[in-house]
């Protein structure tokens, strides 16, 4: 599905990212870990078009996509979700979600002003097609709230909604469940596990192992920008290496 | 049995909300000069249909794309002295002229808008503004070709057939028509995938761009669409009042501008027609505004800025709404 082949991105000589290769398989959930800092974010801008890598390719479905406009990417069918929170305050919940089906909603400025009845009849099908979105996230009721007032658990769920509505072939969510309570971040791990049922294929920035080693079906393990291991969850959590890197530093910590 | 028609009506009430205000709009319009036939109040209100197309096309700009333009004067400029030198001094017929002039329009915002909008903020304001002045300054020197400082005149009225547009009454229909119609299609824009895509863009660019919004072109789009209208407005202008003086295209014309988008309100198609219509009314109102014009819209803008960054309108009707949305709530808890 996705392939990493040596992604590196310097920021002024400092490497955030040295050389990642992995893939990403088809239908799988891949969680990638790492203390902070690791990189995870950078790989993900740079996979998305955000940031654009200093060396290496990213081939998506057997296509190179490296260095691509951003909006190129998302239209290739690849969605994403931001660690910091990215929806748009001004506007109502239920067209923050219909923004994630920007492809969908015709590209000409000048149909879009004449309002044919055939675009017209498109637009009923996409306010559909969201209001179901905001049900699976049990966000239906507050569909007309403008996003700024919503409490961060359901901002949170408003953005996995607008990056889950277009059904993209991959998905990479950054840190889905930080900041979430025990409750929330149960729903949305359920929400998840829905996707992966339903045949998405996610990539996933997860600090939150318990949730981790639950619904991955593979592991990649990034520290300083380098891909220290990759397996599944239960080869990971036995890989010395790893247990050195990543999780005997976090227990350091607490 | 009853509760069900009654359900219908408000659901279709609901549904063509817009279409139904915009007609109510057109009602009242139709039968306004009826009510008043004072030439001088006809004119204000026709400068009124005038600056709308404007700020129209300027909101669509500053508010759904979240950018600035202190240049829009212009292309409101270059509309009017364009219809001014095709009609007068090459001969064309008004009608194509006013086509031929916002294509050309739209081709110079396309060559300004490209390179120049990728700057932001406070640079993409100096290069409009910057824009602007160097229109104003051609406006006044190039004197065989505009006039110069003494202005422009003996541009003819516009005309179906014999019947000219050459009163007041009779431009208000004519004006009024030209301005339902673009806030019309304004309002089908933002109502749309495409002005959805742009609304995203004004919230934030990077969430817009992986959500498959080209935001470049967009911009560019918006910019250019932006021009059109206010050539067109600046060609109507032109035809309307029969003389142009480079005074009316100046830097505080465009400022003018974003005031009345402002007071509108950012992304509020309707709050345009309220900016626009304050704005021109109030130095018309109040002696004192019309000596202290400039400061005085200074004023408002800064002021307006400061306490509601969304516009004055819009921002007032983001707060009902956020009020609404919570009492809900704390009745939904209760
Ligand atoms: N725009 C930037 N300019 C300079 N350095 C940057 C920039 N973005 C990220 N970095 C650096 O790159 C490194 C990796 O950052 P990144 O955000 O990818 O980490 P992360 O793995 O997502 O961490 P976290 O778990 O805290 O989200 C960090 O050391 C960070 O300081
Ligand atoms: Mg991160």
């Amino acid at each position: 599905m996705l392939r990493l082949d040596g992604i590196s991105r310097h920021f002024g000589g400092l490497p955030a990212l040295d050389g990642v290769s992995f893939t990403v398989p088809r239908g799988r959930v891949t969680a990638l870990i790492g203390p902070n800092g690791a990189g995870k974010s950078t790989l993900i801008n740079c996979i998305t078009g955000a940031d654009q890598p200093t060396g290496g390719a990213v081939v998506f479905q057997g296509r190179d996509i490296t260095g691509l406009p951003a909006h190129r990417i998302s239209r290739l069918g690849i969605a994403r979700t931001f660690q910091n929170l990215r929806v748009f305050p001004r506007l109502s919940v239920l067209d923050n979600v219909l923004c994630g089906l920007t492809g969908q909603g015709g590209q000409s400025m000048i149909m879009a002003m004449l309002r044919l009845p055939s675009l017209r009849h498109r637009e009923r099908l996409l306010r559909l097609r969201a209001m179901a979105a905001l049900d699976c996230y049990q966000l239906g009721d507050k569909a007309t709230w403008p996003a700024a007032i919503l409490p961060y658990g359901d901002r949170k769920r408003v953005e996995l909604a607008r990056a889950t509505v277009s059904r993209p072939d991959l998905l990479l969510l950054d840190e889905p469940v930080a900041g979430l309570n025990a409750d929330e971040t149960a729903g949305v791990g359920e929400q998840l596990k829905r996707l992966r049922a339903g045949g998405h294929t996610i990539l996933l920035i997860e600090h939150d192992m318990t949730l981790v080693m639950e619904i991955a079906d593979q592991v990649v393990v990034l520290d300083s920008g380098r891909c220290i291991a990759v397996g599944t969850p239960a080869e990971v959590r036995r890989n010395p290496v790893v247990l050195e890197a990543y999780l005997g530093q976090t227990e350091a910590c607490a | 049995m009853s509760v069900g028609r009654r359900q219908q009506l408000l659901y279709f009430l609901a549904l063509h909300r817009t279409g139904l205000l915009v007609g109510l709009l057109a009602a009242a319009l139709l039968v306004y000069p009826c009510l008043q036939d004072n030439p001088y109040t006809l004119g204000l209100t026709n400068l009124i249909a005038i600056n709308a197309i404007v700020v129209l096309g300027l909101n669509l700009f500053i508010g759904y794309t979240g950018q600035i333009s202190l240049g829009h004067a212009g292309f409101f400029a270059l509309g009017a002295y364009g219809s001014a030198i095709a009609t007068v001094t090459a001969g064309l017929p008004p009608w194509p002229a006013i086509a031929l002039v916002a294509l050309l329009v739209g081709l110079i915002a396309l060559a300004v808008g490209i390179p120049v909008l990728r700057l932001t903020g406070h640079y993409l304001a100096m290069a409009t503004l910057g824009f602007n002045f160097v229109i104003h300054t051609v406006l006044l020197e190039w004197d065989e070709v505009t006039g110069g400082p003494s202005g422009f005149s003996g541009i003819p009225s516009l005309a179906v057939g014999q019947w000219a547009f050459d009163s007041e009454i009779r431009l208000h229909y004519l004006l009024w028509t030209v301005t339902l119609l673009c806030l019309l299609l304004s309002l089908n824009l933002v109502r749309s995938g495409v002005g959805r895509g742009l609304a995203a863009l004004a919230g934030d660019e990077t969430a817009a761009a992986a959500l498959g919004v080209d935001t470049r072109q967009a911009k560019i789009k918006v910019f250019v669409l932006s021009a059109v209208l206010a050539s067109l407005a600046g060609s109507l202008f032109a035809h309307s009042f029969g003389y142009l003086s480079p005074d009316s295209f100046g830097i505080f014309t465009s400022t003018d501008l974003v005031t009345m988008v402002v007071i509108g309100g950012m992304g509020s198609i309707w709050g345009s027609l309220f900016g626009a219509g304050l704005i021109t009314v109030l130095p018309e109102w109040v002696d004192l505004f019309e000596t202290y014009k400039d400061f005085v819209h200074g004023t408002i803008l800064v002021l307006v800025l400061m306490f509601l960054p969304q516009g004055l309108v819009s921002g007032l009707v983001d707060m009902i709404r956020i009020r609404i949305a919570l009492q809900r709530t704390k009745n939904a808890a209760a």
